[in-house]
Order: C-alpha cells, then structure tokens, then sequence
C-alpha cells in the first residue's frame, strides 16, 4: 500500500522560542527536565510513523498525551518546532501562506470533537464551507453538498440551524461538511467522543460503512480504547507526547508493549479483537471420510469425546460423527463413512470474532469446526477455550487443559505475577 | 518641589493646535453645522405623527406591539408636552453621534480584536476616554468649533466610542478556538475569516456595543447642551438654572422616554440575532 503521510521526527514545544528547550530535548533531557528547567512544555516527542493511503490510522492516548497537537500538525493549524511531514511527496513543512491553504483546501478535511458549526448558518450553509471559501460556485457547491448531507443521513434538514439539531445529528453535519471538501485526508479530532455511547457506535459503524465507500485516508484521534479498536487498521498508541506503539488492533491487544498499554488493553472487550483463528486448536482428533466406523469409535475411545470431524484427503470438512451415528454404521455393516449422510456441525470462519462464537457454541452439543475460505478444516473450538481466551487472566491451569492457545505466550507480566499470587 | 507643568503644556499644544487648523477646524465647523442643521430640518418639516408611525413600524419590526404601543404613548407625551422640536433636535444629534461612533469604533474594534499590539496600544486610550470627567474635554472642543452643535457631536463621539471599539474587540477575541480553526482547516484567506466566521459570530456582542454607544451617546447629549447643542438638554439646563422644577421634570421625562426607545429597538436587534446564533 502506498504512503500517504509520512511523518518523521515531529516535535513541537509549547512557547515562543523553543530553540533552548529543542536543543535539550536532542540531548536527551526528558520532558519533566525540560519544564523544571525552561518551563516550556513538550507536546510532541520525537513522533515518526507512517499513515498508508486508504486506512484509517488512529492516534490513541488520554488528554495531554499530544495526539491533538500531532493532528493539528498534519495541516500546521499547529505549527511544529521540527520534523518533517510529507503528504504525498509534498513536504508541508515547506509550504507558504497561500500553497499552505492550497494543501488544506485540497488535501484535508477536518472533523472536531465539539461539532464546530457555525452557528449563524444553516446545515447547508455550514457544509457549504470548505467550497465557498475556494470559489466554486452556488449551484455546483450546494448539488455537491446535498449529496453528502444525504450520505449522512441529513436529507430534509437542509435549512435548520445547528442549535436546532440533537449532538449526533451535529456531528454528521461537521462529517459532511469533511466530506463535501472532497479532500484525500480526513482529520477527526474526537470526533465522537461529545457523543452519547449509543449514538456513538452508530456513527461508528456508519464510518466504516462510509470508508468501504470513499476509502479516504482517515486520522482518528480518539482516548477510547474500543473506538481505537473498532476503527482502526492501524493504531498508534501515545504517552506524553512519545509514541508507544504501533499496530493493528490485534498485535495492541496480543502483544501489548509495556505495562502501560497492557492496562488499557486488559479492560478491553476482547471478544471483538481476538477471531476464532486466536480461540481454535489443532483439529485434533479428526478422520478420513474413507474410514469407517470401527475408526471412529475407536478415536472416540482413546480420546474420551463422544463426536469427530470428518475430513476428506484434501482435508474438506464433511461433517460430524458421533458415537450413536458410529454404533448405528457398524451395525448397519458400512463400511466407509462416506456412504452414510454425516451430520452438519456449526461452523466458523477463522477471521470470525469470538463474540460471533459465543452463542453459537452455546447453543451447539459439538466443538465449532473453524474452516478456511476453501472449506478446510482448519481448527476446532471448545467451550473452554473461548472462555478463557476472553477471562482477563487465564492461569496455567487452563492452558493444560486446552493446550497450547495463541493467547497464553501473549501473557502480560503484571497479570502473571498476579496469578501467582492469587494461586 | 518641581511641580511638572503638565497644564502649561497642554495649554500650549491646544492654542497651537488652535493656531494651526484653527481655519480648517472653522471650515469644517461651519459645513459640519450646516449639515446637522439640514438633517433636523428635515426631520422637522415631517408632520410629527408620521415620525410616531415609523417608531411604531420599527418597534414592531424589530420587538412586537408592546413595545410600539409604549413608543406612541411615549412621543404622544412628548409632543403633547410641547417638547417636539427639542426632542428632534436631541434625536438628530445622538442619530449623528452614534453613526460616527460607530463607523470609526467597529474597524478600531476588528483591529484591535485581531491584532495584540494594537489592542495594547488602544486599551488605555479608550480607559482615558472614558474616564476622563467630561467638562474636560468641552472646553477644547468649544475652542476649536466653536458654541453649537458640532464641539457637542465632537465631544459626545470621544465620549460614547469606548464600547463600539471595546464589545467589537470582546467579540472578536471570544470567537470559539475551534470555529476559527474550521476556518483555517479549510482553507479561508484571512479576510474570509473575519468576514464569513469572526464577524457574525462576534455580532452579538458588536450589537450591545452599539447599543451602549448609543445609550452613552444620549447622555452625552444631554451635557452637551452646556456648549450650545440645544435640545431636550438646553431645556433641562435652562430648568436647572432657573430652579423650574416641573419644567425640568417634563424635559427629563423627555430624555428618559427616548432613551428607553432608543434601548429597546437595539437591544432587540442584538437579541434576535443572539437567539438566532444559539
């Protein structure tokens, strides 16, 4: 995927001549060192990652962490004490007054956490904006703004003022707003975070439907864990100003980087991040199709389980046998299992999420069979596994029984040294 | 002691001054006064319950029919009282006053909302104007106008600008952070800024501005008739020195009927535009 924005090296301290405290910065003086000694504040450390066209990468961390003043750096309404950001080859950092609102007219579109309306125009006035400030014209501004406040689901509220609108309803004019400016990048500072919870997921869920459409570059900023996880390709995760880690919201939730992002995590609902692939075993036991009952039964016995999956050579999922389908074939004198009608167990694909295999694995006798897009039987999921993939600690204990489970070597320390304890 | 002689300065700069646009400041005067003079006229050859029929549309366009039913009561009592033509005269001067005020007071306020230096430069000019006692300043305005309606304009308008450029200052600055930064994220030239996002957001505010220039520049008036401006003043003054109670009693009614008009009409204006933002 191509590099939209890369961003290297980004500082930028707070005041009017940073020149002492940059210097000091680059000699390794920390931010409490810096305020203690020139009492400027360090918003942005040493920042560098990359944003790929077409994702949305969200900038994670609580207030004061500077994932505001990084977004605002992305369109310079903060201007940077030092670094680089190079948006489509363009260093902006270079850019003058004119070719700066050049690169905010073309390439970004900002969403804010408080609306941001302007409260003496009406909806449609207001998503004109971005258009009326570059000259298009009445008719073609207003067709194109039409458009989007329909996307967002505004049709009819063309007239209102913003103060007559509920937040949510707000927040989809601030959207469409974003949207009519036509612009590669959308910037979001919070921009569901005024909401009310249930609003919020809605136009959540309404985001990821809009990008499958548009497929923008988007920057979320977000204090949310779950938002972060829910929206995000990508997520970079802030502390005072330094970036902590970047990943994808599984290898966050897996492979925390220190103490500090495995305590947000742990609070995390995991059923949403974790898929059936993190949750499965080995599809072990399992037989041939071209064996027979005898086989069956007798993998059921030295197992101690009372059904099997059925595969054939290229290891297709056919079915299930259990013990009262086998003594039945052995009596009827089958031979293959492939000459009796096997018996269809729930199934899953690996990237389904474990939330999803709750109540189907609630509702089954079997083991869910987790199969590939081509139909292989690639794992199976027992009840136990999913609860303990999903319990907030899970001790040794459980790990025997299921056997080795991706979650166990992902185990966060504190959580170890707790387990000990409490055992 | 050294006494610093602060007095004798300014005495000297104000007779210089004199000296120097003394026959610029008399031209101007004089057309100055013409113009005033022209614009009551006018406004006296209107029969009197055509001027009470156009408060009565105003006041109901911008507020409802209480306020236009106090408004004809109120100039009814006024012309009944044979105080009509003091009242025009009154009217014509804060009209004028105001207009100034607020045509220099509002690009002042816009500077100075936008731009620090300036804002520092300006604030305690404006505390000067304010705060200095009144009578100081009619003198030298008497000096270089001249007795008449113009050193009265002249001193009303450095008398009640203080608000137009302050409120139109407090407007601009209280311009939520991220509404201008809508403005910036999209692209807006610096004009586009003030004219499609600080200005109307600021509006409101600019209005009570207004409408305290407006308020301040009535009273003014009032003093003002010291130096010769006439109206509802020159009545009260005339009342006062010669101790006629009553008499000074129907002239500040006068003047507190006008004012109250005067309040509500742009005290109105500046609400409905409040709401309307809201």
């Amino acid at each position: 995927m191509a590099e939209k924005i890369i961003v290297s090296e980004l500082i930028k301290i707070f005041g009017s001549h940073p020149q002492n405290a940059l210097k000091m910065l680059k000699d390794g003086k920390n931010k409490d060192e810096i305020l203690k000694e020139t009492g400027y504040t360090v918003g942005v450390n040493n920042v560098s990652f990359n944003i790929n066209d077409g994702e949305i990468f969200v900038i994670m961390g609580l207030s004061g962490s500077g994932k505001s003043t990084i977004l605002r750096c992305l369109n310079r309404l903060i201007e940077p004490s030092a670094g680089e950001i190079i948006v489509d080859g363009t260093n902006i950092m270079e850019l003058k007054d004119k070719e700066l609102r050049n690169f905010r007219q073309s390439k970004t579109a900002m969403v804010f956490q408080q609306f941001a309306l302007l409260p003496h125009r009406t909806v449609l006035e207001n998503t004109v904006y971005g258009l009326e400030v570059q000259g298009v014209s009445k008719s073609q501004r207003e067709a194109k703004a039409l458009q989007n406040l329909e996307v967002v689901g505004l049709k009819g509220y063309e007239k209102q003022y913003p103060s007559q609108l509920s937040g949510g309803m707000k927040q989809r004019v601030g959207l469409a707003r974003a949207l009519t400016n036509d612009a590669d990048i959308l910037l979001m500072d919070e921009a569901f975070s005024a909401l009310d919870p249930l609003i919020r997921e809605e136009m959540q869920d309404e985001l990821l439907t809009l990008q499958e459409k548009v497929r923008k570059t988007i920057v979320f900023i977000t204090h949310d864990l779950n938002e972060a996880l829910k929206l995000g390709d990508r997520i970079a995760f802030l502390k005072d100003g330094a970036l902590v880690q970047i990943g994808t919201p599984e290898e966050i939730v897996k492979n925390p980087a220190n103490d500090y992002i495995a305590k947000f995590v742990k609070g995390v609902d995991k059923s949403k991040i974790l898929t059936a692939e993190d949750v499965m075993k080995k599809p072990q036991p399992h037989m041939l199709l071209r064996d027979g009952p005898n086989v069956a039964l007798r993998i059921m016995k030295e197992n101690g389980i009372s059904s099997v999956y059925v595969v054939d050579k290229q290891r297709h999922l056919k079915g299930i046998v259990t013990v009262d389908a086998a003594l039945e074939a052995r009596k009827a004198g089958v031979v293959s299992l492939s000459e009796i009608e096997l018996e269809q167990g729930p199934t899953v694909r690996e990237n389904t999420p474990v939330l999803d295999t709750i109540a189907i694995i609630a509702e089954s006798k079997y083991p869910i069979a987790v199969v590939s897009e081509a139909g292989r039987l690639v794992g199976i999921i027992v009840r136990g596994a999913v609860l303990s993939a999903l319990a907030p600690d899970h001790s040794d204990d459980a790990e025997d029984e299921h056997g080795s489970l991706p979650l166990s070597d992902t185990e966060i320390p504190t959580d170890h040294s707790n387990n000990q304890e409490g055992i | 002691m050294y006494k610093i002689p602060l007095a004798e300065y300014i005495d000297k700069g104000v007779r210089w001054m004199e000296a120097t646009f003394g026959n610029g400041m008399d031209a101007f005067s004089e057309s100055f006064g013409k113009f005033i003079r022209g614009f009551e006229h006018i406004l006296q050859i209107i029969p009197w319950w055509v001027l009470i029929l156009i408060f009565v549309v105003i006041t109901f366009k911008v507020k409802g029919w209480k306020l236009s039913l106090g408004t004809v009561l109120g100039l009814y009592l006024i012309y009944n009282l044979q105080l009509w033509s003091a009242f025009l005269s009154s009217l014509v001067l804060v009209i004028i006053s105001a207009v100034i005020c607020i045509l220099i007071g509002i690009p002042l306020g816009i500077a100075s909302g936008r731009n620090n230096t300036f804002h520092k430069i300006i604030s305690p000019i404006l505390d000067l104007m304010q705060t200095l006692p009144s009578f100081v300043y009619l003198i030298p305005a008497l000096l270089f106008f001249g007795i008449g309606k113009v050193p009265a304009v002249f001193a009303t308008v450095i008398f009640a600008m203080p608000p137009a450029i302050r409120l139109t200052d407090l407007g601009i600055r209280q311009v939520p952070t991220d509404l201008m930064e809508v403005g910036q994220a999209f692209g807006s030239t610096p004009r586009q800024l003030l004219w499609k996002i600080q200005l109307p957001v600021a509006l409101p505010t600019v209005m009570s501005g207004i409408n305290q220039t407006i308020m301040l520049s009535l009273s003014m008036v009032v003093i003002a008739s010291m130096i010769g401006a006439g109206g509802l003043g020159g009545g009260v003054l005339e009342a006062i020195s010669q101790l006629k109670i009553g008499m000074g009693f129907e002239y500040g009614i006068a003047v507190v009927i006008l004012a109250i008009i005067l309040d509500r009409i742009t005290q109105s204006i500046g609400s409905s535009l409040r709401t309307e933002n809201k």
